[in-house]
């Protein structure tokens, strides 16, 4: 009876994953198409089924390699190695700057803290195109305009308060106790803080800084708006720039492997990072 | 030398709650001193000033004579076992065990022989590599006692330490509290509101109430010398009887019967005064009658409303007309056991009295019960102290 029910719960459970899986990877699948395909095929003709338009007859790697080629100077390797850098630095500040104000939100007492709080809920809640007009004139005064520091410090202020609310929510899960107990074992406060509170807000500090990476790896307002060259332009920006063999074919195939190039780092940094999401970290410290 | 001295410690919140009110305590090397009390009584506050977790608002604190009160809790040579054990869950057993002895710069093969050596102490040699998430209570709770154990410091802090695990585990591991203490004779200061842990554990025992000290002394002395209806109704188990009395002359009027006073309760009801009064016995204190012999002492029918039998000794509750009388130290007892003690206002009273087991008594029989008079405590309704020899006006000591 039990097993019948199990069974059945399993198929169906079974056919969701499948339909979810299908809606959330169709694009994906698409685009992989499209990236394999040569320009001459890349439209669909008449008289093509939904298989023939999805698997490309000449399938080739050209649209990829020809990303590459020319190295720096090429189209695409410069703003892949600054989408990099950018995402990586403005993660990498975020979540340090976030530790410690989420830390002192989640254990101090201290004058401010509700307008620190509410503060990083209104950045949040602030439309990001009502900030780049000025700061496309701030930056061009101040020499920030097309620099990968340009770029960082929005992403910071648009993804430290993101950071701050998940953090602060792990740090609250921490039982203080812990950090009281490490300081009459002889622990300063900092000793306390990096030995005992952040092994345990591991999994929050990683949730965080994947949150800050796709958003400054995925923003295309800011990389359009804020650059101008190689010299800080991102992917999602260098996209738009993407030309074809000629003015009359456009570069579908290229912008489609880049695409598909992009979105491996993210898989890569979530897969890795989930890993060390693992719930229940705290378990066992304290007896509730 | 690691003695503690508490001065006129005060702690006062932003709010002007004082948690903890001019507390006084000497803890001398190598004493065993338990703070007992309801919760909220500012035990634990007394407890974490002392381990520094706790900023003390005035007065002094001095752990081997030095001066602590502005040190920060690494520079007190404390150990702490905390009620809820506060292992670090990413560490095993031996790195939690190792934590106090890194934070203090010691070599590796130090540290190795000094958690090696507690492991032993407390049967914990083959579980050194675990995590806390993968260990019963029991375990756990050794492994908070190892960590505090493996520094050898000056004082031992416990909060509550046994208070999250079963039963028969508490007792065992009480037992093994004792044990340790006395090898290692390290001062220490348990905090805990269980007063049987209270009256088996320490050298000294101080009950605490409302943030105020109420009496420090050796379990026995608390239990036959209760300095006021609070302690005495704190300690002991079950609970002192408190029922009003009226004194006649030489005879103290109880409800349920008349009991001669003994010379010494004379002369100190003598000098007290005229205040209301509370009488105050230990349910081992009443006897059946019928196995009494002829010890002297009044003896007095009561019918048994129920029994319970522990094997070795039975419970007899009977009720007596009483009640009305109220006392804002017996409202507070009431609050923590959470019923009625010295009378509700319904007049009816419960009173309980420990019988031999060989005892005939049966529920919803008459009973002829017989009282200790030696035994019996006056207490002034008022102010809640008991009435000695010594209280009351100086003429009368």
């Amino acid at each position: 009876m039990s097993d019948q029910t199990t069974t059945r719960d399993r198929i169906f459970g079974l056919f969701g994953l499948v339909i979810v899986v299908f809606y959330a990877l169709f694009p994906v699948m698409w685009i992989v198409s499209l990236s394999l395909k040569t320009p001459a095929t890349v439209t669909v003709k008449e008289g093509e089924g939904f298989f023939d338009i999805l698997i490309p007859t000449d399938a080739t790697t050209k649209n990829y390699t020809a990303l590459f080629e020319g190295g720096l100077d090429g189209p695409f390797l410069r703003p892949l190695i600054n989408s990099l850098g950018i995402a990586l630095i403005a993660t990498v500040i975020a979540i340090v700057l976030a530790s410690f104000c989420a830390y002192a939100i989640a254990r101090l007492d201290f004058p401010g803290k509700t307008a620190v709080l509410a503060g990083a809920l209104a950045i949040a809640m602030f439309p990001p195109i009502s900030t780049v007009g000025p700061l496309f004139d701030m930056w061009r005064t101040l020499g920030l305009y097309d620099t990968w520091l340009g770029l960082i410090i929005p992403y910071l202020s648009f993804s430290l308060p993101l950071a701050i609310y998940t953090l602060v929510a792990f740090f609250r899960e921490i039982p203080w106790d812990l950090e009281q107990a490490a300081q009459v074992d002889g622990a300063t406060p900092m000793q306390a803080f990096r030995k005992v509170i952040v092994p345990l807000a591991t999994p929050g500090m990683f949730t965080a800084a994947i949150l800050v990476f796709i958003f400054a790896w995925n923003d295309f307002l800011f990389a359009i708006s804020l650059t101008s060259s190689d010299a800080s332009r991102t992917v999602p920006a260098a996209l738009a720039f993407f030309t074809g063999d000629s003015q009359f074919t456009q570069p579908f195939g290229n912008i489609a492997a880049a695409a598909v190039i992009v979105t491996v780092p993210i898989i890569l940094f979530v897969l890795i990072f989930q890993r060390r999401i693992v719930a229940g970290l705290t378990a066992g410290a304290v007896k509730g | 030398m690691s003695d503690i001295t508490l001065e006129k410690v005060t702690k006062r919140y932003a709010d002007g709650t004082e948690a903890v009110k001019d507390l006084d305590l000497e803890i001398a090397d190598g004493e065993f001193l338990i703070l007992v009390g309801p919760s909220g009584c500012g035990k634990s506050t007394a407890l974490r000033m002392i381990a520094g977790l706790e900023d003390i608002s005035e007065g002094e604190m001095k752990i081997g004579g030095n001066l602590v009160n502005d040190k920060a809790p690494k520079d007190r040579d404390i150990a702490m076992v905390f009620q809820n054990y506060a292992l670090y869950p990413h560490m095993t057993v031996r790195e939690n065990m190792a934590f106090p002895l890194k934070m203090a710069k010691l070599d590796d093969a130090e540290i190795e022989e000094k958690v090696s050596n507690a492991a032993k102490i407390l049967d914990l040699t083959e579980h050194l590599d675990r995590k806390p998430a993968n260990m019963s209570g029991g375990q756990r709770q050794r492994v908070a006692m190892g960590r505090a154990i493996v520094r050898d410091p000056s004082a031992f802090l416990m909060d509550e330490p046994l208070s999250n695990l079963d039963a028969k585990l508490r007792v065992q591991m009480r037992t093994e509290v004792s044990r340790i203490q006395n090898r290692l004779g390290t001062t220490t200061v348990y905090v805990t509101h269980d007063q049987t842990e209270a009256m088996t554990l320490g050298d000294r025992v101080a009950v605490m109430r409302r943030g105020l000290l109420q009496q420090v002394g050796s379990p026995q002395q608390l239990y036959d010398e209760p300095r006021n209806l609070f302690v005495a109704g704190f300690i002991g188990s079950p609970a002192m009887n408190f029922m009003p009395v009226e004194i006649n002359g030489g005879t103290a009027k109880l409800p349920f019967c008349e009991v001669e006073l003994t010379q010494d309760a004379r002369s100190a009801l003598d000098s007290a005064g005229s205040g209301k009064l509370m009488a105050g016995i230990r349910p081992e204190h009443f006897e059946d009658a019928s196995l009494v012999g002829d010890q002297p002492g009044p003896t007095f029918e009561v019918t048994v409303e129920i029994l319970e039998s522990m094997g070795s000794e039975l419970y007899a509750y009977f009720d007596i007309e009483g009640g009305g009388q109220s006392s804002e130290q017996l409202d507070e007892l009431a609050a923590d056991v959470g019923g009625e003690v010295g009378g509700g206002e319904d007049g009816e009273l419960q009173v309980v009295a420990r019988l031999d087991a060989a005892s005939e008594a049966t529920k919803g029989e008459k009973l002829k019960m017989w009282l200790d008079p030696e035994r019996l405590h006056f207490f002034d309704l008022d102010s809640g102290d008991r009435i000695t020899a010594g209280s009351g006006s100086p003429e009368g000591g």
